[in-house]
């Protein structure tokens, strides 16, 4: 493959994030603004927002969640940035990632030097079934939906490949579950920011309060093996495998990288971009990882020049957990097969040598799909600036990854970030 | 004789005669199933219906306990839960499809690399009948 390099810099100079969560009577308009209200604040010299020259939102299916399609002019205006060009990326849950490489071409072309790129979903207006519909609509539905597929089924049984292949176990998965839950209750913008034993003392709780029978889980794993209070959704993926049904939106700020010092001094240069396309999930000659993974973080890695041992921080896909393992196998942060003993050594922890989702990931955090790609690069600005609060990694944070995964790897989008 | 189009109809009307049919490029041979109007591998344009043995293995699988909208109409839910997977045919292409006669309650029991053959299941009346694919365990 060759070799690509961008026509010129490209910085990040402003980020901001809606709170993820269920929130009835708020729209995704109403979530973008407050996206784009956090952004503004995060400018650290300040910024006139109608210097804009051009949106790029990452929504996957509002049209479905909320009756509503052509999505892009409707946050241009209500952010106050019409007349200027807005445009709906789709890639399913990787849409904000692949906005954010639109984004990326377009100031690189030499066509814009400032561009606002979003990520937006509405997911709680429908019941369940109809969100399970709607998400398996980012799958082959001509001949995958028809088996009975969903998508924690797809994963799931890329889940059995890979306990097949390597010897894994379903407790290997429920322990990323445990880990993302202890790095979200750091997180106030979590929708599910509690520790696991917080969740298990609520339950308790709970019982107590309504005269019920009270729970006697030893510990965590106890809780995650209870088929009550973790029911199997496709097993071995169960609720605590799965990331929730979600509502938010996030913004960046992009900029040419000779613009950026007029706009902040801790700029994050966005110095690899990968993105790569793949079939459906039963079409793959593997099921134990993610091809299209691969490509992308191939083409980010050659394109800034960076290994994977120099990564410092990463926000992976983790829509489901066995989803968080083929990650660090696919970013080549583990060698094929040796990701679920890392997760289980508690590599992959915070205080671990290679901290992965830091912000709780999509499984604490939450995963409203259109705008989980813009969200997790929202965490790495954080992070690289020194700004995640409690959960902030010690240490001389400069080089980030983020990893979005569209459907089952139909669509996979990597960026690489350096803070110079 | 001209062949019927390479499409996902014609694919699922083989399919409720219970074929489970794929195309074969005539240029390099290559087997897609489901069909293509054109061949993937080598962008060949000139494509014949070919049919699968109905033989192959588990390459992937799981027991779908939370059901999409169609399955619960087909009379599956928590309480009834139902096994799909992706299935290696013997011709080599891979497809998705639902599993039966495994035991849905003891999943980890279930093998990959068990040899499956084919199986149809039919759901809807009159017009609205339609077969789906489905495998099963070698008896």
């Amino acid at each position: 493959m060759k070799q690509r390099r961008l026509g010129r810099g490209v910085a990040i100079v402003g980020a901001g994030m809606s709170k993820f969560g269920a929130f009835p009577g708020l729209a995704t308009r109403d979530l973008f603004v407050d996206a784009f209200q956090e952004l503004l604040a995060s400018v650290d010299k300040g910024f006139n927002p109608q210097e804009i020259e051009a949106l790029y939102i990452g929504n996957f299916s509002s049209d479905l969640f909320e009756g509503q399609a052509h999505t892009a002019p409707i946050m241009a205006d209500w952010v106050g940035l019409t007349p200027r060009p807005a445009t709906r990326v789709e890639g399913a849950c990787a849409s904000s990632g692949v906005a954010l490489r639109e984004g990326l071409i377009a100031i690189a072309s030499g066509l814009y030097d400032i561009v606002l790129v979003g990520g937006i979903e509405k997911m709680t207006d429908l019941p369940t079934s109809r969100v399970t519909d709607t998400l398996a609509t980012a799958a082959d539905v001509t001949y995958e939906v028809p088996a009975g597929f969903t998508f924690p089924g797809l994963y799931a049984s890329m889940a059995t490949a890979y306990m097949h292949a390597y010897r894994a176990t379903p407790e290997t998965f429920m322990k990323v579950g445990f880990k993302n839950h202890e790095n979200g209750a750091l997180n106030a913008k979590a929708q599910f920011g509690q520790r696991i034993a917080d969740i298990m003392e609520a339950r308790k709780a709970s019982a107590i309060r309504k005269g019920r029978p009270v729970p006697t889980w030893s510990d965590e794993m106890d809780f995650l093996h209870d088929d009550r209070a973790n029911p199997i959704i496709a097993w071995p993926m169960r609720l605590y495998d799965c990331s929730p049904i979600s509502d938010g939106a996030a913004a960046l700020l992009l900029v040419s990288e000779e613009l950026a010092r007029q706009f902040t001094d801790s700029a994050l240069h966005i110095i690899g971009a990968g993105q790569a396309s793949d079939g459906a999930t039963h079409d793959r000659p593997t099921l134990t990882g993610i091809p299209a993974a691969r490509h992308a973080a191939k083409m980010a890695y050659e394109m800034a020049g960076v290994a994977p041992a120099d990564i410092q921080v990463a926000e992976v896909h983790d829509c489901f957990t066995i989803a968080e393992i083929m990650a660090t196998e696919d970013l080549d942060f583990f060698p094929a097969g040796e990701g679920w003993k890392a997760a289980e050594e508690g590599r992959t922890a915070r205080t671990g040598d290679r901290p992965i989702n830091t912000s709780g990931g999509l499984k604490s955090k939450g995963h409203p799909v259109g705008a989980s790609g813009a969200g997790q690069v929202v965490e790495i600005w954080k992070q690289l600036r020194g700004e995640a609060g409690e959960r902030q990694l010690s240490g001389d944070i400069r080089l980030g990854l983020t990893h979005n995964v569209g459907g089952t790897g139909q669509t996979c989008a990597v960026h690489i970030f350096e803070r110079r | 004789m001209s062949e019927k189009p390479f499409t996902g109809a014609v694919f699922y009307e083989y399919l409720n005669e219970h074929k489970l049919m794929g195309s074969r490029c005539k240029t390099c041979g290559e087997v897609h199933v489901p069909p293509r109007p054109g061949c993937a591998a080598c962008a060949g344009s000139a494509v014949e219906w070919v049919e699968m043995s109905g033989q192959g293995a588990l390459a992937a699988y799981t027991v779908i306990h939370i059901a999409p909208t169609a399955m619960i109409e087909a009379g599956y839910d928590r309480n009834t839960p139902y096994c799909t997977g992706v299935v290696a045919l013997a011709e080599g292409p891979r497809i998705s499809a639902q599993i039966l006669d495994v035991d849905v309650r003891h999943p980890e029991t279930i093998e990959i690399g068990t040899p499956l053959e084919i199986a149809f299941i039919e759901r809807g009346e009159g017009a609205a009948r339609r077969t789906y694919l489905a495998f099963r365990p070698e008896k």
